[in-house]
């Protein structure tokens, strides 16, 4: 490539000179008590190695044995996503070296996934108003989780240049569902939005479905990305995968950088390389990682210590009675109960506020309200902190807290959002926040015109004009006092008590 | 005609990080041929009404319940590895592309 290309064309450019497609693989982690094929606990954080067994250690002679609830888990989710759930089907063993699994194989599903063929539709903010987009679902296969590797050794704790590496199998064996995409084209500029919304509304139905409380920080959900562009009218352009994308906001960054990278190398007359990239969470991009142009060569075949699965038709009836309300449901519910538009709604959703505002209105706080502190101020912090609006230390309580604060008048909306700093900041829940900080709305009324004469002296001119009658000049004095008493002031009683001195009425 | 070349002998030992001089090569792939031919001959008896099977009992769903049981006695479980350290498994340097 010679340097005077440009590395990557801006994300809309190049949505203009490209059709994009993408698919998604999301792996979730189910919450069961139990590993997939053995009775280990699957709780996170665990001392290293001591949630093992002779059967996720791949000992000699160890046979596994199908977790019911694992299943169970899988069609359940299968019949949320609209799947056909199949009449018969097998485990398989996929073959690789790596030691992240003990046995050299992964116990998995091949060319006989439990569920598949289905859909889920997705909804979008644009500018015109909310956009639903159907994603359909290739497949929804079960699997075990690897165990974890530290790379020891050598200078970055990377593979590259380690001496050695150590292993913990407490993951490894947890029960793990894929849920495949078919391509999904057409989604034009919203295609980073399509993908994120795609991976925010899977994880709603699987907290929905209490089959995985997916805390994406832990890694109980991670998602490879494919994404290719083609000119309108050409067909689907080589694909690049991105491994490694494990929050909502690296969903969108990996679709973005990819669109970005890919349409600077058509447009220069290079050509895609199919290969596998990993995404890094600091930097918002993604390196090249292993060429696919050789394909792997994982032997797959049918697992010989397991029967087959073959569920009856009563044993889904049966799961389909205990689907709870899905979130697609739900949010038409919510937009009634709340007198709210679907666009508002949507802005909530994209927040990955559903939940917060829900509770929090539930709390006891006024809809508008919880809307307002979620999907503004608080967001925006965990935007500037590049975290989930959920892992901000906030709470729907301490909302609630603050909005009974803000309605007998001790506090006021500047001084709940100074509330709110001191609790993200880690300064304690918000009556010690307020106390440390010494936050109180100044309700004193000598205080208040003690600061109103002041202003008044300041600004003499204006004093004059409302004096005479211009009551829309008081809006300077106000301001003068607000900022005098550092915004601990009632601007509202702050008015009355100016036009109360200088003898005038509101017109 | 040959089941397996010797080519694709090769690139299974490579797969099974086994390694192979040229005489072992030729001794295996003989010997596989031997194999898979006799093994196919089994589908010359095999009609499209019997179907393939992948495990010797007629069984299936066979579940168990999820109930977490204690675990093996870590001391003892990295007794029996070749190396451990900070109660990890050590394993050699993995000198091929990062998986996971
Ligand atoms: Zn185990």
């Amino acid at each position: 490539m010679s340097t005077a290309m440009p590395e990557t064309i801006p994300y809309d450019e190049a949505l203009n000179l490209f059709e994009p497609v993408f698919g998604l693989e999301v792996h979730v982690e189910m919450g069961t008590n139990s590993k997939m094929f053995c009775s280990c606990p699957t709780a996170f954080g665990g001392e290293p190695n001591t949630q093992v067994c002779p059967v996720c250690l791949g000992l000699p002679g160890s046979m596994p044995v199908v977790n019911r609830t694992a299943v169970e888990s899988t069609i359940r989710i299968g019949l949320a996503l609209n799947c056909t759930i199949a009449e018969w089907c097998r485990f398989a063993r996929k073959n690789y070296f790596y030691p992240d699994m003990p046995k050299d194989y992964q116990i998995s599903q091949y060319d006989e996934p439990l569920c598949s063929n289905g859909y889920l539709d997705v909804t979008v903010a644009t500018v015109e108003g909310p956009k639903v987009v159907r994603v359909e679902i290739e497949r929804v296969h079960m699997e075990e989780d690897t165990g974890k590797l530290t790379h020891a050794g050598g200078a970055t704790g990377r593979i590259h240049g380690a001496d050695y590496s150590l292993v913990d199998y407490n993951r490894a064996g947890i029960p793990l569902i894929e849920i495949v995409t078919k391509p999904v084209a057409g989604a034009g500029h919203l295609v980073a939005d399509v993908a994120k919304a795609y991976v925010a509304e899977l994880r709603d139905l699987m907290r929905a479905l209490g089959v995985s409380d997916v805390r994406m920080e832990e890694g109980s959900l991670r998602c490879d990305v494919n994404l290719s562009l083609n000119k309108p009218g050409s067909p689907m352009g080589t694909r690049s995968e991105t491994k490694n994308v494990n929050s909502l906001r690296s969903v969108e960054r990996a679709v973005r950088s990819e669109v970005e990278r890919q349409s600077a190398l058509l447009t220069a007359g290079g050509r895609v390389v199919q290969e596998t990239r990993h995404f890094h969470e600091d930097i918002g991009r993604s390196t090249s990682g292993r060429s696919k142009e050789q394909a792997e060569d994982y032997r797959y075949f049918p697992e010989p210590d397991l029967v087959p699965i073959a569920p009856s038709p009563a044993w889904i009836d049966e799961l389909r009675s205990t689907l709870p309300e899905l979130p697609s449901a739900k949010r038409s519910r919510l937009e009634a109960e709340w007198g709210i538009t679907p666009f508002e709604l949507a802005t909530v959703v994209n927040a990955g506020a559903l939940d917060l505002v829900e509770e929090t209105i539930e709390a006891g706080v006024e809809s508008a309200a919880a809307r307002k502190w979620w999907t503004g101020e608080l967001l925006r912090t965990a935007n500037d902190q590049g975290i989930e609006l959920a892992d901000l230390p906030v709470t729907p309580a301490h909302i609630a807290r603050v909005e009974a604060l803000v309605a007998d008048g001790s506090l006021n909306d500047k001084l709940a959002r100074q509330v709110f700093e001191g609790v993200i900041a880690g300064e304690g829940d918000v009556d010690e926040v307020i106390t440390s900080r010494g936050l109180a709305v100044v309700s004193d009324d000598a205080a208040l015109l003690a600061a109103i004469d002041e202003a008044l002296v300041a600004q003499p001119d204006v004093a004059e004009k409302i004096r005479s009658g211009k009551v829309q000049a008081a809006g300077a004095i106000v301001g003068a006092v607000m900022k005098s008493t550092r915004g601990q002031a009632d601007a509202a009683k702050v008015r009355a008590l100016l036009l109360d001195r200088l003898g005038v009425t509101e017109a | 005609m040959t089941a397996i070349t010797r080519a694709e002998v090769a690139h299974l030992a490579t797969l099974a990080r086994l390694d192979l001089t040229e005489t072992e090569l030729d001794h295996y792939a003989q010997q596989l041929d031997v194999i898979l031919q006799s093994v196919a001959r089994v589908s010359e008896i095999a009609s499209a009404d019997i179907p393939a099977t992948s495990h010797p009992l007629p069984l299936e769903n066979v579940f168990r319940d999820d109930i977490a049981r204690p675990c093996l006695d870590r001391a003892e479980v990295l007794a029996a590895a070749p190396a451990h350290e900070d109660d990890r498994f050590r394993v050699p340097r993995i000198l091929d592309e990062e998986l996971s």
